[in-house]
């Protein structure tokens, strides 16, 4: 456990080199970099326009001109896929934002006070796990209708009582350490506590959660828009893409299978970033290895 | 045990409780008028006023909020707006696709991961380890619905195995119906198994460091005795809990699936029922699916007591 502590007094250069030593925080990191870079990219600059309809161009298998093809509005699927990264990774950042956002100060709450402000807290986090993320977009989507913003909600909603369970779990087990009774014997007030002390030692821990989060808000992005109820048209999303090109797999299987390998090679980079990370962070996981 | 027994069915219950009030607040709120909806805009005021009445919308809400929480137990969810028949009668016809669909996956899914997870983790840091994760991270990545539309290529489109999509009805024979829910039910189970499969393992290599299991293999019980009898069992619990977890997936994953696979089921329903604003349905449909994965839950917490007996008395 006193590794734990020393680990938060290494400085940033030496966690990196650290982390660069871990196979999979270095596949992660590259996967990840190149779908922030195609999104960040696209806001400049995409080989072509993807507001504009080009009939005459509709429908052409992957080509030099047209890497991975156009589809049924002659649009081109690369473009189209750069900027749907762009459309992934704001919903699930945003999502993750909420839910670190609300649930992180609830958690380190709850484990602070403990009694029936944990009890109460945690019932609630019961009652909101009730709700499939799925289920409340359907809902949240009933009552405003299908869009970007109520998609980030929706999933955003569900990141609340993860991070509200990782962060009371991890702060529960700060909380009974000798530096915590020298900060409290020094009369500190359990608000400047956690922020000091519990906080920075729970970083690790958020974190991680933080890119599995990430990667789970790509994977329900996809599948809201897929259904209609993400990103609404002209704007492309990769849920989307998917769902135009179910109808017309049997002639052009190729528009069903590029969006798909940007969300696989984008939810595989996050997971294996996070594996990495966790893997580096945590001492006790490393020696069992 | 009796205590704990107790208190769980009580906080599921409040849960059940809060998450009724939440459901019907949260589709109070929507704007437009159902009997409005249901006559069509040409309606005369007195025929709206008259169907208000009918339906029970003009009485007061927090009596609305308990006649409609009254007739869960009942099984009434109301009568449906669109289709006028009573809700109940919409979802039996639906769950009846719903229910073995996600049942069916969970069975592959379980199937599937724990035999993988107990492989890895035997041969652990070895080449079958590693493959078998290295697939397994894949997996996990993968999301369901366009692991369905290459699946309907595959075996539909291209072999023509099975049919694309659609339900011909349990009425058509155990045969036909079974085959239009394979895939879907493959499409729902193989990412799911993924994580399963990395939890078991996981889960396995923490048993496997204990000292019963050394004191096992010293005492010359063969290997696989001691994975299957002393190790999966004291492996279970976060088996069971990511088990429980996933169920609430499953049935929200049905919601998808049913879609990519044009299945009748609640799936389906349930966007119909949004996009002709028939709330009551949207309701019910909500209602009955967190009442499940509610139900599911508490099962877990009780099987823990099944799985470990050192848990029956310490409760």
């Amino acid at each position: 456990m006193s590794d734990q502590l020393s680990i938060t007094q290494d400085s940033f250069g030496s966690i990196l080199a650290r982390a660069f030593r871990s196979r999979s925080f270095v596949i992660g990191f590259i996967l990840t970099a190149i779908v922030a870079l195609m999104a960040g990219i696209s806001f400049f600059w995409t080989p072509y326009d993807v507001t504009k309809l080009i009939v005459s161009d509709r429908m052409q298998p992957p080509s030099a001109a047209h890497w991975f093809g156009t589809d049924h509005f002659g649009r081109d699927n690369f473009s189209m896929i750069m900027v749907g990264a762009r459309n992934s990774i704001a919903v699930a950042l945003v999502a993750v934002g909420i839910g670190m956002g609300l649930g992180v100060p609830l958690g380190c709450w709850a484990a602070a006070c403990g009694g029936w402000i944990d009890e109460t807290l945690m019932r609630f986090n019961d009652l909101v796990f009730a709700f499939p993320a799925l289920l409340s977009a359907v809902m949240i989507t009933a009552i405003f209708g299908p869009g970007a913003i109520n998609a980030i909600i929706a999933i955003g909603i569900f990141n609340i009582p993860v991070f509200a369970r990782v962060a009371r779990g991890g702060a529960l087990s700060i909380w009974p350490r000798e530096f915590i009774l020298a900060a409290r014997a020094s009369g500190k007030g359990p608000m400047l506590i956690t922020i000091e002390h519990v906080l920075p030692n729970i970083a690790n821990l958020l974190l991680v959660q933080g890119t599995i989060q990430f990667a789970l808000g790509i994977l329900a992005e996809a599948g809201l828009s897929y259904v209609g109820l993400g990103a609404q048209p002209p704007m492309p999303s990769w849920g989307r893409m998917l769902f135009d090109a179910q109808t017309r797999m049997v002639v052009a299987p190729y528009l069903a299978l590029f969006p798909g390998f940007a969300i696989v090679l984008t939810v595989l980079g996050l997971n294996l970033l996070g594996d990495g990370l966790s893997d580096t962070l945590d001492p006790k996981l490393r020696r069992q290895r | 045990m009796a205590a704990y027994l107790v208190k769980r069915l009580l906080v599921g219950l409040v849960t059940l409780l809060a998450a009724s009030i939440v459901v019907f607040s949260v589709l109070e709120i929507v704007p437009g008028d159902p009997a409005q909806l249901m006559l069509g805009m040409n309606a005369t005021p007195e025929a709206v006023a008259a169907l208000r009445e009918q339906l029970g919308l003009d009485l007061p809400l927090i009596w609305r909020y308990l006649s409609w929480l009254g007739g869960f137990f009942v099984l009434d969810f109301g009568r449906s707006y669109t289709y006028s028949v009573p809700v109940s009668e919409l979802i039996a016809e639906r769950i009846v696709v719903s229910l073995p669909l996600a049942i069916i996956s969970l069975i592959l899914s379980t199937a599937i991961a724990i035999p993988v997870g107990l492989f890895a983790a035997a041969r652990r840091g070895k080449a079958a380890d590693a493959v078998s994760m290295g697939l397994s991270q894949f997996g996990v990545a993968v999301p369901n619905f366009w692991f369905a539309l290459i699946l309907i290529y595959v075996f539909a489109v291209w072999l023509r195995m099975v049919p694309a999509g659609g339900f011909p009805g349990w009425s058509a024979g155990l045969w036909p119906a079974l085959k239009a829910l394979i895939l879907p039910a493959i499409a729902l189970a193989l990412p799911q198994a993924a994580i399963l499969a990395r939890v078991t393992r996981q889960a396995l290599l923490e048993v496997l460091g204990e000292d019963y299991i050394r004191t096992a293999r010293a005492k010359g019980m063969p290997w696989r005795y001691v994975l299957w009898r002393h190790a999966l069992r004291n492996a279970m619990i976060p088996v069971l809990t990511i088990l429980g977890l996933q169920f609430a997936f499953l049935l929200a994953g049905t919601i998808i699936i049913e879609n990519v696979f044009y299945l009748p089921g609640l799936g389906r329903l349930i966007f119909q029922a949004i996009t002709q604003r028939d709330l009551i349905v949207v309701e019910g449909v909500v209602m009955l699916l967190v009442v499940a994965v509610i139900v599911v839950n508490l099962l877990v917490d009780l099987s823990y007591a099944l799985v470990d007996p050192r848990l029956r008395s310490r409760r």
